[in-house]
């Protein structure tokens, strides 16, 4: 997890068309400026031609702006929106393979429940737990569980979405449809 | 689209009959290329095509340098082919080299068959993913059916805002399928929408600075050529009375002969181009992007400028210097605009005055002209290349390698009209030259073209010579021959104790120019001492109906004055070897 200032820290909704290759086309412009991408979460919207792509990105305003700019030069590219944290909803998902005995296992549910995390599969010597909320909540999360060792752990990117009712892909999907 | 309804009406071609039937409807009359297995389909039809010239090229390589010649000297798009793997990879190069120059250009490569995409098959390579960082925009086609839009789609991107080479790549079973043709076809690029017109708002604070301003300066860059844009350019600049300097992908933006031209800004520019900058309070920027080759040490550049920046990319303004008016727009409309707006400005009472300035710039450019040093009984590379400029007149067209002859070419001709210098500003391509030149020629064909080579940079194209002798393409190459790798050289000289570690190309003729020239069809010819020069020149210009190489035996010593050594600020400009200017009466 992150170190660096939460300023830097910026959030970018980049609406795409939903082609083979645009997901390489992106990652690909911020390795080669130089910006390393924090998380990545790509998937459908309600669209089936648009696709979105969530990215946590570490850089200062001015880079940033250099780096959407870029962004918005390439061709299936149909929208950047940063997402500013006051105003939207930001979740990630973490799927955690926690060890747990018979002994263990009344203490580890006990911990889940402030956390509103959820067994999902249960064997012999381990659970799997499923936990969705703000990056803080999830890392506190974890900590509890440490001491009962962690087997395995996978982490979705963020995902990120505007409060209140205003959708950023309205206009973007009546370009595509004009194109079209 | 409304393909059902009109499909059975449509007249049925196979993909490799549709990327021809494309071409030619995009009025493609040049292409530049070789064939091979993947790509192989494509030049069936285009043995039947009526409208279409393929020249036959010896590498890739000069198929596309040969592309953004002719791209430059006509305003139309380039067009290279290559086949599948090595054909394409060795696209790379002049890709990359037109991404970093802004030229027009598509190159449409043969891909194996579609089942084979990803198998590692023969002559595979996965050019998309290879080009995606130097191109504008690539397509990987698979049907038969999307090849004229995407052909379509690629020509307007590469010939729409900030021009660029696009990539489209063909599987081999789409070229031999079949599928009906429609044309034209409605393109499909909601995602890309540049910005030509320039904001009102922005013009108007440009203006009101330029009338403000006490030592201002027009910086211009290609992008003026690019947005043909040069009548425009002389219009303001005339009607402001400011200086220009144009860098070196804008040599020949703004007549060289002019009084308020200042020359070329950088590394190696004019003391007057590179200091006017340096001092000045208003940097008007069009179409440039401030590459460390002009601004040198960027803290330490024009501290004292506010900035316009006018370009039709957005994501070059405040990229490397912060513009306090940027203006995204094609620089004809921003020129035309801005023109307009100085004049109002002007008919209100607010003209700027700039005599205290020009004092200053007459000053500089009286104390420190352009020149060089010539050693007795030793060519100067500098006096050839300044001959043959004399020589062959303001309408001649000049293409360079990269290296001292490409910038003595930059300083020592005098251009006075757009197009007429083309050489690797960005990429700094070494084999530039010559392939460029063959472009052209090939698209000016009663033009003179000069291309002004070294003897490393020759090196790398020169089997374009070939191509040349046989399309009747009579090119004129001037091999600035001083059996180095001279600019690299020059470093050594200067930085590394002249070390000259790997810069000696040859002391024994070898290869002999010369009998080069002549075996690849060419006139040969060969100078080495001053008094030849003139004649020489005269006698290659005279011939018109076969390339001409003249190797130009010079002085390996020269170097390239004036100069800013690398990472330095523009301050420490040297006029000469060891020689500071002196611009004390400035502060």
């Amino acid at each position: 997890m992150s170190t660096l200032a939460p300023s830097q820290t910026h959030t970018l909704s980049v609406l795409v068309e939903n082609r083979p290759g645009v997901l390489a086309r992106v990652s690909a412009l911020f390795s080669r400026r130089g910006f390393n991408i924090e998380s990545l979460a790509v998937g459908p919207t309600e669209h089936k031609e648009i696709s979105r792509i969530t990215l946590v990105v570490n850089v200062e305003d001015h880079p940033l702006e250099q780096v959407t700019k870029q962004l918005n030069k390439l061709v299936n590219v149909l929208k950047i929106v940063e997402l500013e944290p006051a105003s939207c909803v930001r979740r990630e998902l973490i799927l955690v393979k926690v060890r747990a005995d018979a002994t263990e296992r009344q203490h580890v549910l006990a911990t889940l429940e402030p956390f509103g995390a959820r067994v999902v599969d249960v064997a012999v010597d381990s659970l799997v737990i499923e936990a969705t909320g703000e990056t803080a909540k999830l890392e506190a999360l974890l900590r509890v569980l440490e001491p009962f060792g962690i087997k395995e752990l996978v982490q979705s990117g963020l995902l990120a979405v505007g409060r209140g009712s205003r959708s950023i892909t309205d206009r973007s999907l009546r370009a595509v449809e004009r194109a079209a | 689209m409304t393909e059902q309804g009109s499909s059975h009406r449509a007249t049925m071609l196979t993909g490799a009959q549709a990327l021809i039937r494309a071409l030619e409807e995009l009025g493609v009359d040049t292409v530049f290329g070789i064939p091979g297995g993947a790509i192989l389909p494509a030049y069936d039809p285009m043995l039947d095509s009526k409208k279409l010239r393929h020249i036959l090229v010896r590498h890739e390589q000069g198929a596309g340098h040969a592309a953004t010649g002719y791209a430059q000297v006509t305003g139309k798009v380039g067009v290279c082919i290559a086949t599948s793997g090595p054909g394409a990879t060795n696209l790379v190069t002049p890709i990359a080299d037109a991404y970093m120059d802004s030229v027009p250009m598509v190159a449409i490569t043969g891909q194996v068959a579609s089942g084979l995409i990803g198998t590692d098959g023969f002559q595979e390579a996965d050019i998309c993913g290879i080009t995606m960082p130097v191109t504008k925009h690539n397509f990987l086609i698979t049907r038969a059916e999307d090849i004229p839009r995407a052909v379509a789609e690629a020509f307007h991107i590469a010939a729409t805002g900030r021009p660029g080479p696009v990539l489209v790549d063909i599987a081999k079973d789409a070229l031999q399928a079949t599928a009906p043709f429609h044309w034209p076809v409605e393109l499909n690029l909601p995602g890309y929408r540049p910005v030509s017109k320039p904001h009102g708002k922005q013009i108007r604070e440009a203006a009101r600075l330029i009338a403000q301003s006490k030592r201002p300066v027009l910086y211009v860059g290609g992008g003026v050529l690019k947005a043909r844009a040069t009548d425009e350019l002389l219009a303001l600049a005339e009607l402001t009375g400011a200086p220009v300097v144009t860098t070196l992908m804008a040599r020949g933006a703004f007549p060289d002969s002019h009084r308020l031209h200042l020359g070329m800004p950088g590394m190696h520019g004019s003391v007057a181009a590179v200091t006017a900058l340096q001092k000045s309070d208003l940097i008007v920027a069009l179409g440039a992007r401030f590459d460390d080759r002009v601004t040198g040490k960027l803290s330490s550049f024009a501290p004292d400028a506010k900035v316009v920046h006018a370009d039709i990319d957005p994501a070059e303004i405040s990229k490397n210097r912060a513009a306090d008016v940027p203006i995204v727009g094609d620089c004809r409309e921003v020129l035309t605009e801005l023109a307009a707006a100085v004049r109002a400005e002007q008919q209100a009472g607010r003209t700027g005055d700039y005599s205290a300035w020009w004092e200053l710039l007459e000053d500089w450019r009286t104390r420190y002209p352009l020149g060089y040093e010539t050693v007795p009984g030793e060519l100067a590379p500098q006096y050839v290349i300044e001959r043959i400029g004399k020589l062959s007149g303001p309408d001649t067209i000049f293409t360079t390698g990269v290296g001292q002859h490409q910038m003595w070419a930059a300083q020592f001709i005098s251009y006075e009209k757009p197009n007429t210098f083309l050489n690797s500003g960005g990429a700094g391509t070494m084999g530039y030259g010559v392939p460029a030149a063959m472009g052209a020629k090939a698209g000016q064909p009663d033009t003179t073209v000069w291309c002004i080579d070294g003897d490393g940079c020759f090196q790398m194209t020169n089997q374009e010579l070939a191509t040349c002798a046989l399309n009747n393409i009579p090119i004129k190459i001037a091999v600035i021959n001083n059996g180095a790798l001279g600019m690299v050289r020059q470093w050594q000289t200067l930085f590394y104790d002249q070390r000259y570690s790997n810069t000696t190309l040859h002391s024994r003729r070898i290869p002999d120019f010369v009998k080069l020239a002549e075996a690849y069809g060419c006139v040969g010819l060969r100078c080495e001492s001053p008094d030849q020069v003139d004649s020489v020149i005269e006698k290659a210009m005279a011939i018109n109906d076969a390339p001409v190489v003249i190797d130009f035996v010079v002085h390996q010593d020269a170097m390239v004055w004036p100069m800013v050594p690398a990472g330095l600020s523009n301050d420490e400009i040297l006029a000469a070897r060891d020689q500071r200017p002196d611009f004390d009466e400035v502060e």
